[in-house]
This record gives C-alpha cells, sequence and structure tokens, in this order.
C-alpha cells in the first residue's frame, strides 16, 4: 500500500515537473530571453590587493588615517557611518588627545536639547559619541540628494560581494557613457540606446543597474591634502578609503585573525594526541 | 537492552555507591557512552558523525544562551543590537560569527550523518524508530535555522520571512488568515520577530529531547556497521570506551580545525551579502536565496512552474505555487516511509550494486545539482536542470528504490563482523 501510494505520488510530481520542463524548454523557444543591458556592462569588482588581505594580514594604519581623511572631507558629506563612534579611532593609531580633537572638530554637531529651555540644540561631539550623521534623517537625506537615499557606510564592504574591491571599483569606476565599450568590444549605446543614463544619474558599470545617483566624488588628484605627505592620487584615495570602511565593516579582524591561529594551533596538538590516543587503544584490535 | 557480554557499571567508593542506589546517572551514562555499550569493531569514520552532530548542538545552544543576553529583539534595535555584540561585547564578534557559521556546520554534519544512513540502509529494521526521531530532528532544526537567521532583521532575514511565511498563504481558503495568525500581522514585523526569538530559544531545547529519544532507540538494536550484518558474538564488538570515544575525539579535532578555520579566517563565506544591509519592507533584493542548506528545497518549490488542472477548460485544480510547497514538504516527509519504500533486506550498500549506482551516479549529482540551482536566478537553464533533478529526486526514492530492491540481486555478504574485518572464517577468529 506505502509502495502503491508512493509510487502514484512519484510519478505525479515527477510528471508534473516534466510537464514543466517542456513549458520552460516551449517559452524559451518561443520567447527567448533578451540580453539586457545590465547582464552585458556591468563589470565585476577589480582585482585590488591591501595589507589587511589573507589570513596574516593585518591594517595599514597610515592607510586607515588617510582613508578617514577621505572620508571625514568628502564621503561625510552625504554618508553617515553611524554604527562607529570615535572613540573607536583609538584602533587606528591615535591617542586619547587627537581621538578628542577629532570628535571635537567633526564638521556636523552631535544633535541635543537646550538645558535651560529643553528646546532642539546641538553640541560638538565628544569620544564616546557614534559619528554624526550629515542628515537629520531619511527624509532629509532624500530631500538635499535629488531624492536618492546616501546608504550607511559603516557595514558597506561586507553588504556588497567582493566589499572592498566593489567600494574601490565604484570610487574608479565612473565612465564617459558616448563610445563605451566592454571587454568584448560592444558598444553600449549601439547595442542598447535605450540604456542611456537618464538626467540627474551617473554611468559606472560597476554599479548593478548601471547608472548610480551619486556624482563622482573624487573626481581628480590631490582632492584631500594627506597629512603623512602620501601623493593623494585618485586611485590612492580610492584605495584609502576602502580600506578604511572595511575596518569600520569588519573593526575586530585583528583579534579574529590572531585568535584563529591560536585556536588552530591547539586544535592541531589536541588532533595529534588525540590521533595517536585513538591508534595506541586501537592497536590491538583488528578493524 | 543490550548484549549479554555489555560491561557491568560497578561503582568503586562509597560516595558512587550511594548515589548509585539513590540515581544511577552514572550508571546510565556508562550504559550509553561508556564501556557499558558494546559497538561493532568496524565501524568507519562516517561513524563520527552523530557525535560530532551533538557537538554542534552543544556549540549553538552555549553561544546561543550568550548572544541572547546581549541581543534585542525589536525591529528597531535587533540589527544594531547584532553590530553591538560584534563591536563592543567582550569576544561579541566570536560568539556571534561562531554561532552563524555553527549552524551551516551542524548541516554539514548532519547532512552526511544521513547520507551515512541512506547509503548503509540504517534506516532499515530493527532501526526504523531512529531513523523517523532522525527525520524529526531534521524538521526542528530546519524550523530553528530558518528562524534563526530571521533574528538579525536584516535584508535577507525579512525577506526570507516574508517567503517562507508565504507557502502558508497557498493553502487554499484558509491560507491567508493562517498565515496572518502566525506572523501576528500583514506582513512579518514587531510581534513575528518576539514570536520567533521565543521559538527560536525554545526548539534547541526540543531538539535535544528529540535527541535523547533518538539515542535511546540506538540503544536498543545497538549501532549499525558498514556491512550491514547484524552483530553475531563479543568478538564482532568494543565497549564504545574507550575505543570510540578515542575514535570520536580524533574525528572531533579534524571538524573543529575545519570549523574554526571558516569561522576565524572566512567568517561570511556562507552567508549573504544582503543581510548586513538593515531590514527594508519597501525595497526587494534582487535575488531573495536561503541559507546554502535549504538551497536544495528552494529548487524543488521553484522547479514546479505550471498549474495541474484539466486540460484545454482552464480548470486549475492546483496551482503551481501550492504544488511547489507541497512538493517541497513532501521531499522531506517522504524520508519518514523510506523504510518501508526499500525493502531489500541487506542494509548496506556496499552489497546493493544496483542501488551503489543509483545512490552514486543519480542521488549525489542529483542532490548537488538541486543545491546549485536554488542559489541561481530564474534564468531558463537553470529552470531546466533544477526541473530535471528535483523529478529525479521523487523518482529517486519513490519509484526507483522499491522496484531496485525487488529486482536487485545482492553481492554475497561476509558470514559476520569479524569475518568481514579479519578476512577469517568466524570459527577460527572468535578463538
Amino acid at each position: 500500500m506505502v509502495r502503491l501510494v508512493a509510487f502514484l505520488v512519484g510519478l505525479f510530481f515527477s510528471g508534473m515537473l516534466l510537464i514543466g520542463l517542456g513549458d520552460t524548454v516551449i517559452k524559451a523557444i518561443q520567447e527567448p530571453a533578451q540580453p539586457t543591458a545590465e547582464h552585458e556592462f556591468h563589470e565585476m569588482p577589480l582585482a585590488v590587493s591591501f595589507a589587511h588581505d589573507g589570513p596574516l594580514g593585518k591594517f595599514d594604519r597610515g592607510q586607515l588615517q588617510r582613508g578617514l581623511k577621505v572620508y571625514s572631507e568628502v564621503c561625510a558629506a552625504c554618508h553617515s557611518l553611524k554604527l562607529v563612534a570615535f572613540r573607536d579611532f583609538a584602533a587606528l593609531g591615535y591617542n586619547e588627545e587627537q581621538v578628542k580633537a577629532l570628535a571635537k572638530a567633526w564638521k556636523t554637531e552631535v544633535p541635543s536639547i537646550n538645558p535651560e529651555t529643553g528646546e532642539a540644540a546641538s553640541r560638538p561631539a565628544i569620544p564616546a559619541d557614534k559619528i554624526p550623521s550629515p542628515f537629520a534623517n531619511e527624509v532629509a537625506a532624500r530631500a538635499a540628494n535629488n531624492n536618492a537615499l546616501p546608504p550607511d557606510l559603516s557595514l558597506i564592504t561586507k553588504a556588497r560581494g567582493d566589499g572592498t574591491a566593489y567600494v574601490y571599483s565604484l570610487l574608479m569606476g565612473y565612465r564617459d557613457q558616448a563610445g563605451y565599450k566592454n571587454a568584448e568590444g560592444q558598444e553600449l549605446l549601439k547595442e542598447f540606446p535605450e540604456a542611456a543614463t537618464p538626467a540627474g544619474l551617473h554611468f559606472n558599470p560597476w554599479f548593478a543597474n548601471l547608472n548610480i545617483a551619486m556624482a563622482n566624488p573624487i573626481a581628480g588628484d590631490d582632492q584631500v591634502t594627506y597629512d603623512d605627505g602620501t601623493k593623494a592620487t585618485k586611485a590612492q584615495m580610492a584605495r584609502d578609503v576602502s580600506a578604511f570602511l572595511t575596518w569600520t565593516a569588519e573593526p575586530k579582524m585583528e583579534n579574529r585573525k590572531s585568535a584563529g591561529w591560536a585556536a588552530l594551533g591547539f586544535l592541531i596538538i589536541f588532533t595529534v594526541l588525540a590521533w595517536m590516543s585513538y591508534k595506541t587503544i586501537w592497536a590491538d584490535k583488528k578493524h | 537492552m543490550s548484549f549479554p557480554w555489555a560491561q557491568e557499571y560497578k561503582p568503586q567508593g562509597t560516595v558512587s555507591k550511594w548515589v548509585d542506589e539513590r540515581l544511577p546517572l552514572p550508571r546510565l551514562v556508562y550504559n550509553a557512552v561508556g564501556a557499558g555499550y558494546p559497538v561493532p569493531r568496524n565501524l568507519n569514520y562516517f561513524w563520527n558523525f552523530g557525535v560530532l552532530a551533538g557537538v554542534a548542538l552543544v556549540i549553538q545552544i552555549v553561544t546561543g544562551i550568550v548572544l541572547a543576553m546581549h541581543y534585542y529583539a525589536s525591529v528597531d534595535g535587533a540589527f544594531n543590537s547584532v553590530e553591538h555584540i560584534m563591536r563592543d561585547v567582550n569576544a561579541g564578534w566570536f560568539l556571534r560569527y561562531a554561532h552563524m557559521n555553527g549552524a551551516s556546520f551542524f548541516f554539514i554534519v548532519v547532512y552526511i550523518h544521513i547520507f551515512r544512513g541512506l547509503f548503509y540502509g540504517s534506516y532499515k529494521a530493527p532501526r526504523e524508530m531512529i531513523w523517523l526521531l532522525g527525520v524529526t530532528i531534521f524538521l526542528l532544526m530546519m524550523a530553528t535555522a530558518f528562524m534563526g537567521y530571521v533574528l538579525p532583521w536584516g535584508q535577507m532575514s525579512f525577506w526570507g520571512a516574508q517567503v517562507i511565511t508565504g507557502f502558508f498563504s497557498a493553502i487554499p481558503l484558509v491560507g491567508e488568515p493562517l498565515r496572518q495568525l502566525l506572523l501576528g500581522g500583514f506582513a512579518p514585523d514587531q510581534a513575528a520577530l518576539n514570536r520567533f526569538f521565543s521559538l527560536h530559544y525554545l526548539m534547541p531545547f526540543v531538539i535535544a529531547g528529540v535527541i535523547i529519544l533518538h539515542i535511546w532507540a540506538l540503544h536498543i538494536p545497538g549501532s549499525s556497521n558498514p556491512t550491514g550484518v547484524s552483530i553475531k558474538g563479543e568478538q564482532d564488538t568494543v565497549p564504545f570506551h574507550p575505543y570510540y570515544t578515542a575514535k570520536d575525539g580524533f574525528g572531533l579535532g579534524i571538524f573543529l580545525i575545519f570549523f574554526v578555520a571558516v569561522t576565524f579566517f572566512a567568517p561570511n563565506m556562507l552567508g549573504h551579502p544582503d543581510n548586513y544591509i538593515p531590514a527594508n519592507p519597501l525595497s526587494t533584493p534582487a535575488h531573495i536565496v536561503p541559507e546554502w542548506y535549504f538551497l536544495p528545497f528552494y529548487a524543488i518549490l521553484k522547479a514546479f512552474t505550471v498549474d495541474f488542472g484539466i486540460p484545454f477548460t482552464g480548470v486549475i485544480i492546483i496551482e503551481a505555487k501550492l504544488m511547489g510547497v507541497l512538493a517541497m514538504f513532501g521531499s522531506i516527509l517522504l524520508l519518514f516511509f523510506l523504510p518501508w519504500l526499500d525493502t531489500s533486506p541487506v542494509r548496506s550498500g556496499h552489497y546493493r550494486p544496483l542501488f551503489r549506482k543509483f545512490f552514486w551516479f543519480g542521488l549525489i549529482p542529483c542532490l548537488v545539482l538541486l543545491t546549485y540551482c536554488g542559489g541561481k536566478p530564474p534564468y531558463t537553464q537553470w529552470v531546466i536542470l533544477s526541473q530535471i533533478a528535483a523529478a529525479y529526486y521523487f523518482i529517486h526514492f519513490l519509484i526507483i528504490l522499491p522496484i531496485v530492491s525487488r529486482i536487485e540481486r545482492p553481492l554475497p555478504l561476509p558470514n559476520s563482523i569479524t569475518e568481514a574485518v579479519t578476512g577469517k572464517p568466524l570459527e577460527t577468529a572468535a578463538a
């Protein structure tokens, strides 16, 4: 009885799947899927390497400090960094006084209330504060940005596939759409004339739908002046801020890797001992 | 239970004797996982995975209890509380990554454990009850893992909850009201998050309870073994302790090395980047995909694309969506009937030439294909492949297996476990 019912159920499900298969094939022949501009012209992140890559990698503190400079002078005009506090900057190699000074000098103040009247006010940031957001709320952010919402950047490198390289590629990826060709030599506007970038958006093949609301934030060299004398080329700034945003997304990365090596070392010793006791105990038993 | 030659627990000291007369818990442990449990001497490494699954559950419970001390089940605060754990709680990043990857490793070891059972016929008489309880544990694990994935309240959490609870709305008439009852609202929101958290905390203890039944049922007939031949005498067995405690200790070391390597060096490898974006009910992700361990079932769900009805009349009896949901649940529920679908008296796949071919060249590629296609967007090639693989899945268990058990001529079995191990006939080996 069980086997009869099973046979019929199996026949029904597999039958419906095979009818579905026929249906899929017929539909695919009658209406073959049209290639889309996003599919043909979207680029995977560029290959770019960092000091923190790999299981032994550590953050380059100088690079993180430069990245913070790029964030604070360029990105912070629109993008919040809500999950990071000023006190966290101690991990970038700043001492307590420097952290205090960074907080106090931050362009946006922290919302607060007037202690006398209770009215809304603002005050300079202190190390315990999270980085103040450039806009009071989403409506204000959209109003100032042509109805686009600049995403919070705290986790951006973990919220995108191959995130660090993605941020770098996006920053380096603004192109002139007229005459743009992909690696196969196809010209975008010839293949897909309707894919022309709408007004108010910017062409960038590293962005999922090729058109991003953000204007090219790092237009050219020397947009910021680095304190350590590094030449602020466009690529240098893009790399530094990508490294910085990797740190904001994963501030405990170095603890994680070093703890990982300790755990692995312990486990290898444990496993060797366990293997030896296994062999000893079973020595007289054929199995 | 057990075998007449099983060693008996003999309490030595005064305290042990005192305890043994009042609550013989040490005796229970001795007989369950100590020297009092005789186990076939020929178990291979596939038999390590039951213990490993138990360890994985303990890892999940321990890390989960500590995480719950810092987690905040609120639609406004859940995402940030997870990030608070990652950034500000002492070793919080470790607890969270261990719990997140622990779920994946729990499924890895349980899948290998299930494959062991499928290949070596561990579900056959007299071990049907162990198998039924095992499938129950698997279902409970899936529910627990799903609810746990919702808790960080990221984009995939929210949209995963939306899709999974949407299954219930496929049920005719009562579907939509039922879905609202389960969610406590029209869409996943505060009420749903709270109850998921509550259930996510409860379910692991239910799982632990069913595991106790699973092990109890195991100790009635004793463990199966790679030959599938029943135990004939004392020479076929060794005491669980120290023989298998030592072997499991070694297996545990290897398992933890893999677990630690992923948790510390590639913690987000098995996750989805979108879950680092806070949940937004107004923005649907481009591709909603579940965690990797649900992908084969998700592929089966999506493989049903045509309605079942009376041709040329437009009358629909079962909509494609409902059929997908039924098939997806059916694909797991059919495992409950496996002991009665596979009627071959030979347990081990080693001695079943035809079964073995369908297992390695049919079922395994089919499951790999389903897992792969489940994670892909619904492009024609992936739909076609998942339809073929899903059809094979049902044909394999419901049609091929009963027929194979009937027509197959098994290879000659060894007379005993000892003979299989030593190559000598029973009488001389026993001497």
